[in-house]
């Protein structure tokens, strides 16, 4: 599959990551690259398999423990670490206009 | 150096237990080692000399006053920088996580805190455990103590060299693709990849969450052993645990290996593989027959798909795991944002480096609309179709031995431009990772220029007990150095 600049703009967007052009341009020829190298999987009959997501399928999966109340970090703990803070709560720049 | 680094984890706990040495003293030598060789080999990120020593003089106080020694008291243990401890430094090697303090520890690491071991610092890994060289990390490269210009591998690359070069009798790392066995090949020591569910990855920064295991490293196979023994168990913390009982992996340290069916990958001594490794493994396969083992060829058809899938695979579980870092609950967050969606940007663009971004990419890439099914779900196909080949072999053979590597370390900066040629040094690990078996790295020589060879040993879902069994025994007759004259 061929991979344009406009695109890797586009999932980087999805990403919320930033290229400069520069960057752009040596990232695309290196995702061109592995993406070729991934072609080799058009080639493996799959039909009638189904994908594996979990490597262990027979032991119990992901069971749900007891809906019981326990300790968890305190409202000072976990805002301990944030860059911003106000008020016991993370703060975050303005999300919706003053209007 | 002090004779007390050269000695194992197992003879070191015997010491403390004994109270022969004093686990202040242990954890004295071992911190004076990492000052005199760390600023050439760069294995550990942070050096937690106040807590480790603090600890230690509660071990010994606890020892004085006739309390059982646990079963690694007072033996110092480097841990990942990808597992979180509670109030010392984690930044998975990377700029994004830089002065992060967690609130908890690790399940792994609390495990082996309760069962007396010592915390020495953090170790250097690859950004978020994504690379194969530890030149990854946003801080410094690691250097290999057989070879100073030659990497460590990776992620764990700290955590491998540390235990070559004798600056701690065991670490911790992590596998996802390879990065326990890979950097044990390439420092000459062992390591061992757990099966999936064996070892909680509570308090584990999720770099690949169907992929990601913990576990030891060690200079023999019953240090590692022991090592495994502490970590192995369900947690209730970290649901994909088995509940299925740990067995007494020391303690099945028996040497007799008659009957057990070995086999030997066609397609593994096929490809580019190096003559001194395709020798090295032959004579440890001949070894193993000697020692009343069966030798089989067996084929793993599908492996040679394994690096593409794989590389679908772990980007796309990372793209959503790594969403988390948006600059808002802890770590970086880049300064002058107007708006929300930019201080996400922002902080993502500044704090990430090139191969996190890369693999993110990737990642959101394969998963996006119109890519989902041409790549995920047929990475997910060929998934299945590798896991049944190895349950195939398995049906035939006890365990499979090949090489851990195609190479031995190369050259810090030698495949740093050209990530699709590091990608492929993962060539005949990344199919464990997909299937979710156990593996391990055991040293089984050295080449002509002295750099150790690994031997890979995989084995079916919780058959660590089988995987330790053989590599002990291969290794009284293999008799090979575990530790870099550095």
């Amino acid at each position: 599959m061929k991979i344009s600049q406009d695109e890797v703009r586009k999932i980087a967007t999805l990403a919320h990551l930033e290229f400069d052009d520069r960057e752009l341009e040596e990232f695309s020829a290196q995702f061109q690259q592995i993406l070729n190298y991934f072609e080799q999987l058009q080639q493996v009959k799959t039909s009638g398999v189904d994908p594996l997501t979990h490597p262990l399928e027979e032991e119990p999966g992901t069971p749900l423990r007891e809906d019981v109340r326990r300790p968890s970090l305190s409202n000072e703990e976990a805002l301990a670490e944030a860059p911003k803070k106000s008020d016991g709560q993370f703060q975050v720049p303005r999300v919706i206009d003053a209007e | 150096m002090n004779e007390i680094c050269k000695l194992t984890i197992v003879e070191l706990q015997r010491a403390i237990a004994q109270r022969e040495l004093s686990a202040a003293e242990v954890c004295g030598a071992f911190l004076s080692r990492i000052e005199e060789k760390d600023p050439q080999i760069r294995a550990f990120l942070k050096v937690d000399r106040k807590g480790a020593l603090r600890t230690a003089a509660s071990i010994d106080d606890a020892l004085a006053k006739g309390e059982p020694p646990g079963p690694l008291a007072g033996v110092p243990i480097a841990i990942k920088d990808v597992l979180v401890t509670r109030g010392l430094e984690t930044t998975c090697g990377s700029r994004i996580l830089e002065g992060y303090h967690p609130p908890y520890s690790a399940t792994a690491v609390e495990k082996l805190q309760q069962a007396g071991a010592i915390v020495l610092g953090k170790t250097n890994c690859d950004e978020f455990a994504m690379g194969s060289s530890t030149e990854n990390s946003a801080y410094f490269a690691t250097r290999n103590p057989w070879s100073l210009d030659r990497v460590p591998g990776g992620s764990s690359g700290g955590s491998a060299a540390c235990v070559a070069a004798r600056e701690a009798p065991g670490s911790l790392g992590t596998d996802t693709g390879g990065s326990i066995r890979q950097p044990a090949a390439f420092c000459g020591v062992v390591g061992i990849k757990p099966t999936y569910g064996r070892v909680s990855r509570y308090g584990l920064v999720a770099f690949a969450s169907s992929l990601d295991q913990i576990g030891p490293f060690a200079r023999n196979v019953r240090d590692a052993a022991c090592l495994l023994q502490a970590l192995a168990g369900h947690d209730p913390a970290d649901s994909t645990t088995s509940p299925k009982p740990v067995e007494d992996y020391p303690g099945a340290l028996t040497g007799d290996l008659k009957g057990l069916r070995i086999g030997v990958v066609r397609e593994w001594l096929e490809s580019s593989l190096e003559p001194e490794i395709a020798d090295a493994v032959g004579s440890a396969v001949n070894r193993l027959e000697q020692l009343g083992c069966s030798i089989d060829e067996v084929e793993l058809p599908h492996s040679r798909y394994a690096i593409a899938a794989y590389y679908i695979v772990a980007p796309a579980e990372a793209s959503s795991n790594l969403a988390r870092y948006d600059g808002v609950r802890y770590g970086f967050r880049a300064k002058s944002a107007g708006d929300l969606a930019e201080l996400y940007r922002k902080t993502r663009t500044q704090g990430f480096g090139s191969e996190v971004k890369r693999r993110i990419m990737l990642g959101t890439y394969a998963l996006s609309s119109g890519y989902y099914d041409a790549y995920f779900l047929q990475a997910g196909r060929v998934r299945r179709l590798i896991k049944e080949d190895f349950d195939k072999a398995f049906s035939r053979v006890d365990l499979l031995v090949g090489p851990t590597t195609p190479s031995v370390a190369f050259r810090l900066g030698e495949k740093l431009r050209d990530p699709l040629q590091m990608y492929l040094s993962d060539v005949y690990t990344v199919t464990a990772n997909l299937a979710g078996i156990p593996g391990l790295s055991l040293p089984c020589g050295l080449n002509q220029d002295g750099l150790p060879i690994g031997l890979q040993m995989l084995a079916p879902h919780f058959e660590e007990t089988r995987l330790l069994q053989t590599a002990h025994a291969l290794e009284a007759e293999l008799d090979v150095t575990t530790a870099a004259e550095v």
